[in-house]
């Protein structure tokens, strides 16, 4: 005791205390036990499992797009953080705030930039993801619930760009947001109402961004903090990703298990630190758009959506609104909800597209909606004139259900005929219907960009 | 063994009929209720105002100006009160919302090709306000209109949705 209290008031080592405090184990653990100690005593690294199966590092499982994801939205914290500095909420002030941001702020313009480009690349990140995890059978048991946190994590996302989008009230965003939210119009008995929440008013005014300003800075990063925390919870508890396989290979049941410092957590930060070169390059060099100031009294030609949102706008050339808004995504959304939840015959976590049948049936189901979808656009376009052939029939019948009931129609019959074809399991079917729709959701999306001209009729883009 | 499972079963029967699991259930009870209000004030608390100008009310009434201002078969925007103000061949009046029925972007009024287009989704409406291409499902809104004076006033404070033109909808000047 006593030459401890002697040694204690000689050398006082006030900075080495307050520091210990802090830092009570050593900041850079030399050893394997020093660095498992130091993951679980660290606050942050505490998030990360101790230990990883060492066959889910590899890149060609994950593509890193999960990671990429959350590294996304943490530069979106920081920059919007950043962002909400400068930013004015009001329809006055909106755009002459940005101007101010562009112009004056230092660095002003490229913070906006990334914001931007983040934002865009995050739908993009989250959206692969989403494929890679069903790809790769992750929804099966006992990941399923994971699945459904994954799609509220990625209506967040969607929100999030949404309402941002509407912020810097330019032409673009006043419009894409008025297009947008008439949407919610055609839903039945609800719709009239549920617009005039989310808009404040009647039209797109003050009330309409200082609720929007509201979800974008507050709801919506509560919410994501709050989901991601239980995504990577539930993949914990599942015991990591799913283990990588060849078709007709066993799961193993007790895989080899490497340390995740340094294993994880070196290719984490190697793919964060590539991730974010890439994004501050990518800004200094292409500017966030920005149009001139919302004028309600004059809709651009042509007048687009949201680019993740032209899927939708594009149905709408095809579909009588009610089907377009609020048959077609709500039964979207089900189906996905549903993925976990089918009967399958067999558990195909780990084994990329679930067998051999099924690369096969996936390529074929691609292959059809890529020569069905085009040809169903032109089609309709030029050719199917329902209204004129059969004059009495309702615009919700003629340009609704007969349109609707020969896509779904389709879409059961390809099931049908994969499974009599290939003698495919319900996995490989589902897949295959899955992969049908979703090139066609593409497709879709691509017209609605790049070949939609003036007055939204078909052209080229060039 | 037997004196324990008694005791159990008593106090099983305890639980499912005394004045505690009564107490309990009210609590619970209250409980919801509480989460209730409190839903119930989130949802009033965010649910929009009532906008005070109202059909009729101040500041809603434009006056377009005197009738034989308008030629006959013409269109003229109003952009302060969002409408035009549309002459049909017979001279009859009609004031007609500029937004799309489809999902609600400006239209301009075209004389060369003399019906509205909307930019958005290529909807176009005649100068009744009646669809001439779709995906706009109904007839353009119209406001009430009326003619004081041989002046021509439109109240902007409420629109009135359509399906489809009829005769009686446009106003026409007195015959004097």
């Amino acid at each position: 005791m006593k030459p401890q209290e002697r040694q204690f008031t000689v050398r006082p080592r006030y900075f080495h205390r307050i520091f210990q405090s802090i830092f009570p184990d050593p900041i850079m653990p030399q050893s394997e036990q020093e660095r498992k100690r130091y993951l679980i005593k660290n606050l942050i690294l505490h998030f990360r499992p101790a230990t990883v199966p060492i066959k889910t590092l590899r890149l060609s499982l994950t593509w890193a797009l999960g990671g990429m994801a959350t590294v996304l939205v943490l530069l979106q914290f920081g920059t919007g953080l950043l962002l909400k500095f400068v930013y004015e909420p009001t329809p006055v002030g909106a755009y002459n705030s940005i101007l101010v941001l562009q112009n004056e702020v230092v660095f002003g313009q490229l913070i906006r930039n990334i914001h931007h480009w983040s934002a865009n690349l995050l739908v993009l990140m989250v959206f692969l993801h989403m494929l890679r995890v069903f790809f790769t059978g992750a929804f099966h048991p006992p990941r399923q619930f994971n699945w459904i946190i994954g799609l509220g994590l990625f209506g967040l996302v969607l929100i999030a760009n949404f309402t941002g989008y509407l912020l810097p009230y330019d032409q673009l965003s006043y419009w894409a947001v008025t297009v947008s939210t008439g949407m919610l119009e055609y839903i039945p008995f609800i719709g009239a109402q549920l617009q005039e929440i989310l808009r404040g008013s009647g039209d797109i005014g003050p009330a309409t961004l200082s609720i929007f300003f509201a979800i974008h800075t507050a709801v919506i990063p509560f919410g994501l903090v709050v989901l991601m925390a239980f995504h990577f919870w539930r993949t914990r508890k599942a015991g990591g990703l799913v283990i990588f396989r060849a078709p007709g290979i066993e799961m193993e049941v007790k895989p080899f298990r490497v340390p995740t410092l340094p294993n994880l957590l070196v290719r984490e930060v190697v793919v964060a630190l590539v991730l974010f070169a890439s994004i501050l390059i990518f800004s200094m060099v292409f500017n966030a758009p920005l149009e001139g100031k919302a004028n309600p009294g004059l809709s651009p030609n042509p007048t687009k959506a949201p680019w993740y949102f032209v899927g939708i706008q594009e149905m709408l050339m095809h579909f009588h609104p009610l089907f377009a808004i609020f048959i077609i995504p709500i039964l979207a959304t089900i189906a996905l909800l549903s993925i976990p939840y089918c009967n399958y015959q067999s558990n195909t976590s780990g084994v990329w597209f679930a067998s051999h049948t099924g690369r096969v049936t996936a390529f074929t189901a691609a292959l059809t909606a890529m020569l069905a979808t085009p040809v169903g656009i032109l089609t309709d376009a030029y050719i199917i004139d329902i209204a004129a052939w059969l004059p009495v029939l309702p615009p919700l019948i003629e340009n609704g259900l007969i349109p609707f009931s020969v896509i779904l129609g389709g879409c059961v019959g390809f099931y049908i005929f994969i499974k009599k074809k290939y003698g495919a399991l319900s996995n490989e079917a589902i897949q295959a219907v899955f992969v049908l729709i979703l090139i066609a959701f593409l497709i879709l999306t691509v017209t609605g960009v790049w070949f939609r001209g003036p007055g939204m009729s078909l052209s080229w883009p060039f | 063994m037997s004196k324990l499972k008694k005791e159990h079963e008593l106090y099983n029967a305890e639980k499912t009929t005394s004045r505690r699991s009564f107490l309990n259930k009210l609590w619970i009870g209250f409980g919801i209720v509480a989460l209730a209000e409190f839903i119930g004030v989130v949802i009033a608390f965010l649910m929009p105002r009532k906008t005070k100008a109202n059909a009729g009310a101040f500041g809603t009434i434009i006056e377009a100006g005197p009738e034989d201002k308008f030629p006959f078969d013409s269109v003229t925007a109003f952009v302060r009160g969002k409408f035009y103000l549309s002459r049909l061949e017979d001279g009859g009046f009609l004031a007609l919302s500029c937004k799309c029925t489809h999902l609600g972007c400006t239209v301009p009024w075209s004389d060369k090709e003399k019906k509205f287009v909307c930019p958005c989704h290529a909807s176009s409406f005649d100068i009744r306000g009646e669809v001439v291409s779709p995906p706009a499902p109904r007839a353009l809104d119209i406001y009430r209109l009326y003619i004081e004076n041989n002046i021509v006033k439109v109240d902007t404070g409420k629109r009135i949705k359509r399906g489809e033109f009829r005769t009686d909808q446009a106003v026409y000047p007195k015959q004097d």
